[in-house]
């Protein structure tokens, strides 16, 4: 296969650690893996014997069970830290954890943390692979990926379509890591929030169009991201309120008609139905959202299975700690 | 008594007295008793220092550093900072109030002074809280503290953001002589901030500290200073807008004076890279263009000084999540090396190196040094300008290791740090 012939990182921390080449064949591989999670027994035995540690040191119900899934499925144990129930909780820093966590001689480190930056910490303090499961507001790859590779599905390509993402573009590593993977795909987008979900430089940074409105954002669109609004975060401050959040930029048959009439609906879960999208726009047709939970598996089962892999044949001194 | 210091063939310079020539250089009891430009001073009797390969520099006043001591002694306190200094070639340091507890009262002037005398390093000035605890309301006793040897007030770390406040610091600063320093910071724009708002935060996912932070801060500043008709020094002036203001407000001929650091000279924020720790400060990193802006105020003399804001913190602030790390970083033995690099490349005098780290300070903290006329105190920097090493954190003198500058090759060494005629470091 494909991913065979290229380099591969030691971590998983964020998109722009790849060319087209190198998505393309995460996205090729997802595939084949989501062929086992339509078999009657749902397993291969790719990396039976390795220890796959879940750290979620921020709460996470969909992605830690995607990538506990994704583990089981190829056979690998894990075992999942979280913040609350592990020494963290007791004023544990998060080098302590590394070394803790390095003392176990995992296989893979998949990490969910509040703090942007986590991931590269670890990764770089750490022999084994380390995934971003999602930092602050930087980077969740993953989430990225299957997003690509569910528009991938339903369209035939990424290149030459046009993306919108709508919502807290400033808070989100969702939008960030979109933005690198469909631009490096080929892929327009456009990206609209209120102000204060804004941040300088997008349209620099990322190659993206940025709008105040939704409406432009949405024309002529073939896939939308809708964001999550955290509402016990922001309600009030950063934007007056739910209501009137969703009456500007909520996506509602109107809103989703400005788009292609085939128009994919995405949104990274979990819904705030009624602020983000209408209860009738999220069980259109278009609607993809359950999808992508289905490809975050395969998508997870991948890079699993490509860093363990690649961490094999890389030199074994390299797995010394630095 | 310690025996008279003469040194020798030396490239003396001392703005103060527009030279820089050759000449031997003599210190007797604690002053400068002779400059003899004719070099025939006889080393009979004398410590001699020969300096033929060597400048001879007023010694060098660094006027924003911060000492830990007391309450955080862990990161740094006197004895290590005074001795950190020494050995970056500082003869005099000026030491920031915002330690645990702050320093706002006369006796505890009196207690820093009176330990710093007994310790072999640089010489201390202190500074004092330009308010109670630092709050930002109640101003301290200004004349007490001067009586009790102040060298200045400052709530550094923060900004007075009660503009009438403000104008009585301004005003009952200059009635007791003691110059006031700014932390200019307007930080309710960016009460979460990590780095410099731009493409790199937005990049690393980090909330943005705006320019406009410490422009709307430097402005409403100076406002004051014209209001008043008093002066005021602005600490780490880290932006264009920034130093736009102040550029014009010299240009009116306002009393007003600013320093910028080291670290805003060499480093933007796109060196934050991946989340380096020793690359986050306050007020932050910014863009190559500030930095741009920065080196020619410089050269154009808008900013008068070079100041490390030397700022110590452990491991334990440091080797933690980016958001959760500490602000600062230590810049003690590397604010020559950097400030010869930075006249090498704006094709700078070495009087203006001397006036930048030695004589502008010196005037602004009304202290005696700054010069090497006869009769002032002997405190002198001798240097090697050509010596090449690279800058290695783990020999600092500092108890901290948090340098944005490990491992950069670095041109100028300390030969010698003189403080009151006794050599306190030798390189």
């Amino acid at each position: 296969m494909a991913y065979e012939h290229l380099i591969w990182p030691k971590d998983l921390i964020d998109l722009d650690q790849f060319g087209s080449e190198h998505l393309l064949a995460i996205l090729d591989l997802a595939e084949n893996f989501k062929e086992v999670s339509e078999r009657e027994i749902k397993k291969v035995p790719t990396l039976r014997g390795k220890l796959v540690v879940l750290f979620f040191h921020e709460n996470s119900t969909r992605t830690r069970l995607s990538f506990e899934v994704a583990a089981k499925r190829l056979s690998a144990d894990t075992i999942a830290l979280s913040a609350s129930g592990s020494s963290m909780a007791k004023g544990e820093t998060l080098l302590d954890t590394a070394r803790n966590i390095m003392a176990m001689n995992p296989d893979a480190l998949v990490i969910r943390h509040s703090a942007s930056g986590a991931p590269s910490f670890l990764g770089e303090r750490l022999a084994c692979p380390v995934l971003n499961a999602g930092d602050g507001a930087h980077a969740h790859p993953t989430q990225a990926l299957l997003d690509l590779m569910t528009i991938r599905e339903k369209k035939g390509r990424v290149d030459g379509l046009k993306v919108a993402i709508i919502g807290d573009i400033a808070h989100s590593r969702v939008a960030r890591s979109n933005m690198i993977g469909l631009r490096t795909l080929g892929a327009s987008v456009s990206v609209c929030g209120p102000p204060a979900m804004m941040v300088p430089g997008l349209a620099e940074e990322y190659g993206v169009e940025v709008f105040e409105r939704p409406e432009p954002a949405l024309e002529g669109a073939d896939a939308v991201i809708m964001l999550r609004i955290q509402l016990e975060r922001q309600s009030g401050q950063l934007f007056p309120g739910a209501r009137e959040y969703a009456s500007v930029y909520g996506l509602n048959d109107r809103r989703l008609s400005l788009a292609k009439p085939d128009c994919l609906l995405l949104h990274p879960g979990p819904v705030n139905q009624g602020v983000e999208l209408t209860p009738e726009v999220y069980d259109c047709p278009a609607s993809v959202i359950l999808e992508q939970v289905t490809n975050g598996v395969a998508v997870r089962m991948a890079l699993l299975y490509l860093l363990v892999d690649n961490a094999e044949r890389r030199n074994p001194e390299q797995a010394s700690e630095k | 008594m310690t025996k008279p210091i003469l040194i020798k063939n030396g490239r003396l310079i001392d703005p103060a007295q527009d030279f820089d020539a050759r000449a031997d250089l003599l210190l007797e009891d604690g002053l400068v008793s002779a400059v003899d430009p004719t070099c025939s001073l006889s080393g009979e009797g004398k410590t001699l220092i020969e300096a033929k390969d060597f400048w001879v520099l007023p010694g060098l006043i660094d006027m924003h550093v911060h000492l830990r001591d007391p309450g955080h002694e862990y990161k740094e306190d006197l004895h290590s900072g005074l001795m950190a200094a020494a050995a970056g070639g500082f003869t005099t340091v000026l030491a920031m109030p915002n330690t645990s507890p702050p320093v706002d009262q006369a006796a505890q002037i009196r207690s820093l002074l009176s330990r710093a005398k007994t310790i072999p390093g640089a010489r201390l000035c202190q500074s004092a809280a330009m308010t109670r605890g630092l709050n930002g309301q109640e101003l301290t006793e200004y004349e007490d503290l001067k009586n009790a040897g102040a060298s200045a007030v400052t709530d550094d770390g923060r900004w007075i953001p009660d503009a009438a406040v403000m104008r009585r610091v301004l005003g009952y600063a200059h009635v007791c002589g003691l110059p006031p320093l700014s932390h200019a910071q307007e930080a309710t724009l960016a009460p979460k901030g990590q780095i410099h708002e731009g493409r790199v935060s937005t990049r690393l996912g980090l909330a943005g500290i705006p320019a406009e932070v410490e422009s709307m801060a430097v402005y409403r500043d100076i406002s004051l200073v014209r209001l008043t008709g008093k002066r005021l020094h602005i600490c780490h002036v880290s932006s264009r807008l920034s130093l736009d203001l102040i550029r014009r407000a010299k240009a009116e001929g306002l009393p007003v004076t600013c320093e910028t650091a080291p670290h805003y000279l060499f480093l933007t924020d796109e060196d934050v890279g991946q989340y380096d720790v020793n690359r986050k400060m306050n007020p932050p990193l910014r863009t190559a263009a500030d930095q741009e802006s920065l080196r020619q105020g410089i050269a154009e003399g808008v900013i008068d000084v070079v100041a490390t804001d030397h700022a110590p913190h452990s491991v334990l602030e440091k080797e933690v999540e980016f958001m959760d790390a500490a602000f600062g970083v230590i810049g003690l033995e590397t604010a020559l090396p950097l400030t010869l690099r930075l006249a090498e490349e704006l094709q700078l005098s070495p009087k203006k190196v001397a006036e930048l780290l030695s004589l502008k300070p010196a005037q602004i903290l009304g202290l005696p040094g700054g010069t090497l006329l006869k009769g002032r105190p002997a405190d002198v920097t001798v240097i090697d300008p050509q010596a090449e090493y690279v800058y290695d954190v783990k020999t600092s003198k500092s108890k901290s290791r948090n340098s944005p500058f490990d491992g950069w090759k670095l041109k100028g060494q300390i030969v010698k740090t003189i403080v009151d005629g006794t050599i306190v470091f030798e390189g």
